[in-house]
């Protein structure tokens, strides 16, 4: 647990700074992380359970502990396709964002800022 | 009725199907388009009538009993907002066919439209947390495109910020729905309801409300994480930024008022005292900020920010009262924020400009436009007989019954300073004559485009004015869904069955 | 720069990929695999058919458009949710029929397997529509 732990916080850290560059692909790059990181917070919050799959074995009524909470990892996974289609539309609107502007420095797309 | 909960999903992911399949034929799109937004606004009336008679209803979808599968339950609350959802969808389809050019038509507008109006509805819909932060990304991501389809410099600048700010926040709405799942084990709202208050109440419960507090309070635009707002809101075309003033940033309203009644009710001195403090600074950030700006839609960006503060400052307060105020305000808000772009959009599209400065003459030369500017106007600041005026009224009259004079204060100083902000855009851009020598010149007649966009505004001045005349069906929906919210166990038994 | 190795390659793993695609899609309600899963396997073989050639060939070869891909396979997704309705249950309530299919015996088919063929055209469509139009942008 600890290990992941210090993963997580790694992965917040990384991604926080990365936000805070003034270059727009590093932000998008932090955005992604920072997905990243609240996957690993959930399967760490979820508790991460050395044990078998959540199968009921051919022959038994129930469940035997110890086994895997099979949610977190559901949730992570629904997480993650919908990161993987956002992050890909992202990568094209800094694209178009960079055509439009003709630079990826955050401090050139203040024209619409009140 | 049971199908009448999946519907108000149903139809418009229909709907949107129906816009691919017809990828190549415009006019098809524009009717189906058209036709997925009236059958929402059908479905949600049906739905509310429903949930009147019979009141609070769940459905287990594919028949996953709670708290395992994921619940759709539609009280009074949800069952309001769904319809606003099909109100202002139906009317922004509408002002559309008039309003959106054909090269954003082609590229899928209407079945982003309808794929928005889904996500909306669900979130509105649903009783389970993760499946909520499904919804937000359904919500999200046709938002996103929106509000980045056409490509002009000013919409990648707003789309960035936007885009950025809200995937921000659903980082950390999902981290604090991982943690809640490892404090409590489940996600359905209903269990969580019943584990939350038997847990005992701690500071760790706390800290992940305020997880829950800044997500829904990024996508919300509250004090102080409103900054994306006024900074995106204004660069898409009219009725984009008309459907995203008038209901994006009320979901995340909806979620702050659901959790905040349903869950997070164990230190309600700490987190509602907190969120009537920032309701506070909303409302006083937001009327500021308005009053610096020249421009008819970054006028009203910042005043959704300061209307979010009434709203969000019914919760804070947390009688059964306050919440009744704060449902009124947010359904008179909708139509009425709508509204103002949609009036915004066509006097561009008379005078091609937002900027005040640019505007003029829009009195001597449409008075019918500027009366129906003038009665969403009137009601955002509260001004009897309009419907605004309830809202406050009910607001007020909530705080002071329980001596929270300081934040009466406020809403009465912020509603004094609406008004300013809306006789700004009066006498700059209706009454003042028009700049250069067109103050001469007669008025050219409306194109038929323009007339087209003033039948849903009518529909939605109807709308202020009926409910200003008879504020008592609103009245009374919003007392009806503000008990509901005060006392969840009805909510609970509806959504877990009778305890056993 | 259109290469005979890579040419004939995709030529030859097109059928395969899309027969697999096909496989997992169909294995999918009870072991790995599935929509999702197998809806990229077969978008992978119209990738590859637009690397070796380009974009525009491989669209000729979908034959159908991608948006109008989504399109049926969402209203596909759509329509076995709501057959349950239609039989009283609710939304996306799995219902089961068995057909007996000659020479194979009897098939369990319901409409998580619809559901299933509806996420994998989506996923067909969704995963081409982003690849051919960023390829065609170059």
């Amino acid at each position: 647990m600890i290990p992941l732990a210090i993963v997580v916080g790694g992965l917040y850290a990384a991604a926080l700074y990365l936000i805070g560059r003034r270059s727009i692909v590093k932000l998008v790059i932090g955005l992604a992380l920072l997905g990243h990181a609240s996957n690993l917070l959930i399967f760490s919050a979820g508790g991460v359970t050395r044990g078998r799959p959540p199968l009921i074995r051919p022959g038994d009524e129930a469940l035997i502990a110890p086994y895997a909470d099979p949610l977190p990892q559901a949730l992570i996974l629904t997480a993650i396709v919908i990161s993987f289609g956002v992050l890909a539309f992202a990568l094209v609107l800094v694209h178009r964002a960079y055509t439009a502007v003709g630079s990826d420095d955050v401090d050139a797309i203040r024209t619409t800022d009140a | 009725m049971k199908p009448l909960l999946v519907l108000p999903i149903i139809l418009p992911l229909a709907a949107a199907a129906g816009c691919l399949l017809a990828w190549r034929s415009r006019v098809a799109q524009r009717v189906i388009g058209v036709a997925g937004a009236a059958a929402l606004l059908v479905a949600a009336v049906l739905l509310l009538q429903s949930v009147w008679r019979d009141g609070v209803q769940a459905v287990q979808i594919g028949r996953w009993p709670a708290p395992f599968g994921i619940t759709l339950v539609a009280d009074t609350f949800s069952a309001l907002m769904v319809l606003l959802a099909g109100i202002v969808g139906f009317a922004t389809s509408l002002y559309s066919l008039a309003s959106i050019d054909a090269r954003r038509e082609q590229y899928g507008y209407h079945a982003l439209m309808n794929v928005l109006l889904m996500g909306v509805c669900g979130a509105f819909l649903t009783g389970d947390v993760f499946n909520l932060y499904v919804w937000f990304e359904v919500m999200l991501i046709a938002s996103f495109v929106l509000m980045a389809l056409g490509g002009e410099r000013a919409q990648m600048e707003g789309a960035i910020k936007y885009v950025t700010l809200n995937l921000m926040s659903s980082a950390i709405l999902l981290a604090a729905v991982g943690v809640l799942y490892g404090l409590t084990g489940t996600l359905n709202m209903a269990d969580l309801s019943v584990r939350v208050a038997a847990r005992p109440a701690g500071g760790v419960m706390t800290a992940v409300s305020m997880m829950f507090l800044v997500a829904f309070g990024i996508k919300a635009a509250v004090f102080p994480l409103f900054f994306w707002l006024p900074a995106s809101y204004h660069t898409p075309p009219a009725p984009v930024s008309a459907v995203f003033a008038g209901l994006l940033t009320k979901v995340g309203v909806y979620a702050l008022i659901r959790m905040f009644t349903l869950v997070f009710t164990h230190d309600v001195a700490f987190t509602h005292g907190l969120i009537t403090l920032v309701a506070a600074f909303t409302m006083l950030s937001g009327v500021l900020g308005a009053a610096a700006q020249s421009e008819f839609r970054r006028i009203l960006s910042f005043h959704i920010i300061s209307q979010i503060g009434y709203m969000i400052m019914g919760l804070g307060l947390f009688t059964a009262a306050a919440v009744a105020g704060s449902v009124f305000y947010i359904a008179h808000h909708i139509i009425v924020k709508t509204n103002l772009f949609f009036v915004s959009g066509v006097a561009r599209r008379l005078r091609g400009g937002y900027r005040l400065d640019g505007l003029g003459g829009l009195y001597r030369d449409h008075p019918w436009l500027a009366l129906m500017f003038l009665v969403p106007a009137l009601s955002l600041a509260g001004i009897p007989p309009l419907s605004g005026f309830f809202a406050k009224f009910a607001l007020v009259r909530a705080g002071l019954a329980i001596e929270g004079y300081g934040i009466v204060g406020v809403a009465l100083v912020v509603g004094l300073l609406t008004l300013y902000s809306m006789t700004k855009i009066w006498s700059e851009a209706f009454w003042k004559p028009a700049p250069g020598n067109a103050a001469e010149s007669p008025a050219p007649p409306m194109s038929a485009d323009a007339r087209l966009m003033l039948v849903p505004i009518a529909l939605l001045a109807l709308l202020t004015v009926a409910i200003g005349l008879a504020p008592g069906v609103l009245l009374e929906l919003s007392v009806r869904a503000a008990e509901e919210l005060m006392n969840p166990a009805g909510y609970v038994t509806c959504v877990m069955g009778e305890p056993s | 720069m259109t290469s005979v190795i890579l040419t004939t390659t995709a030529r030859l793993l097109h059928p395969v990929l899309l027969i697999t695609s096909i496989f997992l899609l169909l294995r999918g309600h009870n072991e790995p695999g599935g929509g999702f899963s197998g809806g990229l396997v077969a978008a992978s073989a119209f990738a590859l058919h637009a690397m070796a050639h380009d974009a525009r060939q491989a669209r000729r070869a979908l034959r159908i458009d991608p948006h109008v891909l989504i399109g049926v396979g969402l209203l596909t997704a759509l329509s076995a949710g709501v057959m349950s309705l239609a039989a009283g249950a609710p939304l996306l309530t799995g219902l089961w029929t068995s057909v007996h299919m000659p020479g194979l015996g009897e098939w369990a088919i319901g409409t998580p397997l619809l559901f299933d063929v509806g996420v994998y055209l989506v996923v067909v469509g969704i995963t081409l529509l982003i690849i051919l139009c960023l390829s065609e942008a170059e």
